[in-house]
């Protein structure tokens, strides 16, 4: 039973990984429609951001300032990222056919991962402790302050996202967005702005994840976005694309059942396990989780 | 027809790179190629070779050299792919028309390598590759390093002999054909010596996260963690397991030995042990030679990898001197007939099979150094 729950505090932790990477996906595609595969290349780039600033604050004490200090830049860099992204390579082509959107998104990937690879190089890295570190026992779990961290951290992020989107005008702006883009554009709605918003909360996230999870690791490199973008790009489907309740539980359920797979059954298990939870869905409830049924407008 | 014509050109490369290498007496230097993981995941595994190679080619060619030339080396990134390793090699040996190759330290790189260098009858000589496979590809590919059967019962006769252990838990990367090798000859070696595998694990290499194969071996509580990965993965590997409580020792293979591994993993390395080659602590005054001439040339003590790689570039040259010539097939004959030949790591000679026969040590790791515990003969474990 301690195991069990130990195992269950593993998947919870890199579940809320999977979901703040998810969001990203889940929120761009609710206005532009788009696959944004660049989206798990930011996450490896919050991550070096945060290597870098904590290799600057080295010498010092390990404290929770500094690592809220880490955070933070990471989370502002990636998000000018994210909005140059858009920018640069999206907007351009943003009235073309799907496909060319979705094909850029591929290159835009591509392109990062290369240029990290010259630019960071392409040896792993490793990340130094930035928090002072603590254990807590608790019903025979051993739960590090890392673990507790990525937990705690996540939830609030999820908790100040769905707040922006509820309560705030610019919020509210990026749901009429989603509902509809031109119709949006009609009321009035700065629909560019809106949607450079959206880049850059949802590369923020990503750079959040990527420091939570070099913290824990403590190993990147950069194709490390690829697998974690993929994991969380199948939680976003899961719980429903375009949802953003749909993201966080899709990323829950993705990272809990990864680690039971492992715990329980055999690693060489887990990807299957995953994708065919993905096919089951998808098979039953096309639409996800948490997804509502779109119409095809004629 | 275009496909015909391609194919001609295909031939004519090949051929020009046989005639190249072929024809003797015409060339001023003689070119050697080797393939190694410069960058990515194993990459001081590649540099370390290279430095190896680069050293012994060095001191051969300010002596003279091989027949009279200056011997060339041509070294090959594969970015730590073993795909990647096929595609490199076929360039050394079409494009650029080397007689032999040296590589790999990995044997799944070295695996994808040796077929293309047999049917190109190119003898390849794997300085570190472990696994019995890689010499089995055919009759021109050779390694100056023992083979996994008896590595991973070495570490099961020390585990069970000498630090008394009774119940270990395994680890494994089941992406590794090293990795596989010497956890199955591990099991099979500890279990005839009384011992119990009280819990099996795996990951793939390049995971990041392994908590989940970690929990559950806390959970079997075993004396000790059987862990022949390589060095980036053990050391995030030992670092998660000493977050979440797991105080017992790992034990590992010659894929721990790394520069890196201390500067990953850190303290929590601490206690841990793996087989390896060689120890820089050998009286021995070539060992002490070698290490002495490599610090000084790249600041840095040289590992295993980079001994054996010293070792097989000098047995190449010494091959390609006694067949007198640069001719595949007389390169072959003479690498089989290698014995006793004063090497760094030991004295080595080559056997029916293109193995090397050499005893192993134990390290143990201790506040970033690695220290020699124990040495085991070949003779000393039965398989």
């Amino acid at each position: 039973m301690t195991t069990f729950l130990q195992q269950l505090v593993n998947g919870l932790s890199l579940g809320s990984i999977y979901a703040l990477i998810a969001l990203g996906y889940t929120m761009v595609y609710g206005v532009l429609r788009l696959i944004n595969f660049a989206h798990g290349d930011v996450y490896m780039v919050g991550a070096y951001v945060g290597y870098y600033v904590s290799r600057r604050l080295q010498g010092r004490e390990p404290s929770i300032g500094s690592a809220l200090l880490v955070m933070l830049v990471a989370m502002v860099v990636c998000g000018i990222l994210g909005i140059l992204i858009e920018r640069l390579a999206y907007r351009p082509v943003r009235r073309e056919a799907r496909l060319t959107l979705l094909i850029t998104a591929i290159g835009v990937s591509l392109f990062i991962e290369n240029a990290a690879q010259l630019v960071f190089g392409p040896d792993p890295k490793f990340f130094p402790s930035l928090a002072p570190r603590a254990d807590f026992h608790f019903a025979g779990m051993r739960l590090t302050s890392e673990q507790i961290t990525v937990i705690a951290v996540s939830v609030l992020l999820m908790v100040l996202l769905r707040f922006f989107i509820l309560k705030t005008r610019t919020g509210k702006a990026m749901r009429a967005v989603s509902f509809s883009l031109d119709a949006a554009k009609l009321m009035g709605i700065s629909t560019d702005w809106i949607i450079s918003v959206t880049f850059a909360l949802g590369s923020a996230l990503a750079a959040a994840a990527g420091v939570l999870i070099a913290m824990q690791i403590p190993k990147i490199d950069p194709l490390m976005g690829i697998p974690y973008g993929l994991k969380a790009f199948v939680a976003a489907v899961l719980g429903g694309i375009g949802s953003v309740p749909g993201a966080v539980l899709g990323g829950l359920l993705i990272g809990t059942s990864e680690v039971m797979v492992v715990g329980y059954l055999s690693s060489t298990y887990r990807d299957a396990i995953a994708f065919g939870i993905l096919i089951l869905v998808l098979i039953l409830r096309p639409q996800g989780l948490l997804g509502r049924v779109q119409k095809e407008k004629v | 027809m275009r496909f015909r014509a391609l194919a001609v050109v295909c031939l004519s490369a090949i051929l020009a790179g046989t005639v190249s290498c072929g024809s003797k007496g015409s060339q001023k230097e003689i070119v050697i190629g080797e393939y190694g993981s410069l960058t990515g995941g194993i990459a001081t595994f590649g540099i370390s070779t290279k430095n190896g190679s680069e050293l012994a080619f060095d001191e051969i060619n300010k002596k003279g050299g091989v027949l009279g030339k200056q011997v060339k080396l041509l070294v090959e990134d594969d970015q730590s792919k073993p795909e990647e390793a096929g595609t490199v090699v076929t360039k050394l040996i079409n494009q650029n028309g080397v007689c032999a190759v040296l590589g790999h330290v990995a044997s799944s790189h070295s695996l994808a390598a040796a077929p293309i260098c047999q049917s190109n009858q190119i003898p390849m000589i794997s300085p570190s590759s472990t696994n019995p496979r890689v010499t089995q590809v055919g009759n021109y590919i050779f390694r100056v390093c023992f083979i996994d059967p008896f590595q991973g019962a070495v570490m099961a006769k020390f585990a069970a002999d000498t630090l008394k252990l009774k119940k270990v838990a395994i680890l494994v990367d089941v992406r590794s054909d090293y990795s596989v090798g010497l956890q199955t000859f591990f099991r099979q070696q500890f279990r005839q010596l009384g011992g119990e595998v009280v819990v099996e694990q795996s990951y793939s290499q390049g995971d990041s996260d392994f908590r989940a194969q970690l929990t559950a071996i806390k959970a079997a509580n075993p004396e000790a963690v059987y862990l022949p990965g390589y060095y980036t993965e053990v050391g995030t590997i030992v670092h998660q397991a000493r977050e979440l409580g797991i105080t017992v020792p790992f034990l590992g293979g010659d894929g721990w030995d790394s520069p890196k591994l201390w500067e990953i993993g850190g303290a929590a390395l601490n206690g841990c042990y793996f087989s390896d080659h060689y120890s820089t602590d050998d009286p021995n005054p070539a060992v002490q030679k070698f290490v002495a001439d490599y610090k000084a040339k790249y600041g840095q003590t040289p590992d295993a990898l980079a001994a054996l790689a010293y070792d097989a570039a000098r047995i190449l040259a010494d091959a390609i001197q006694k067949a007198g010539s640069t001719d595949g097939s007389k390169i072959r004959d003479a690498l089989a007939a290698t014995k006793d030949f004063p090497g760094v790591t030991g004295s080595i000679s080559i056997n029916a099979d293109r193995n090397a026969v050499k005893p192993a040590v134990i390290l143990k790791v201790e506040n970033g150094k690695f220290l020699l515990t124990e040495t085991i003969k070949p003779e000393a474990v039965k398989l």
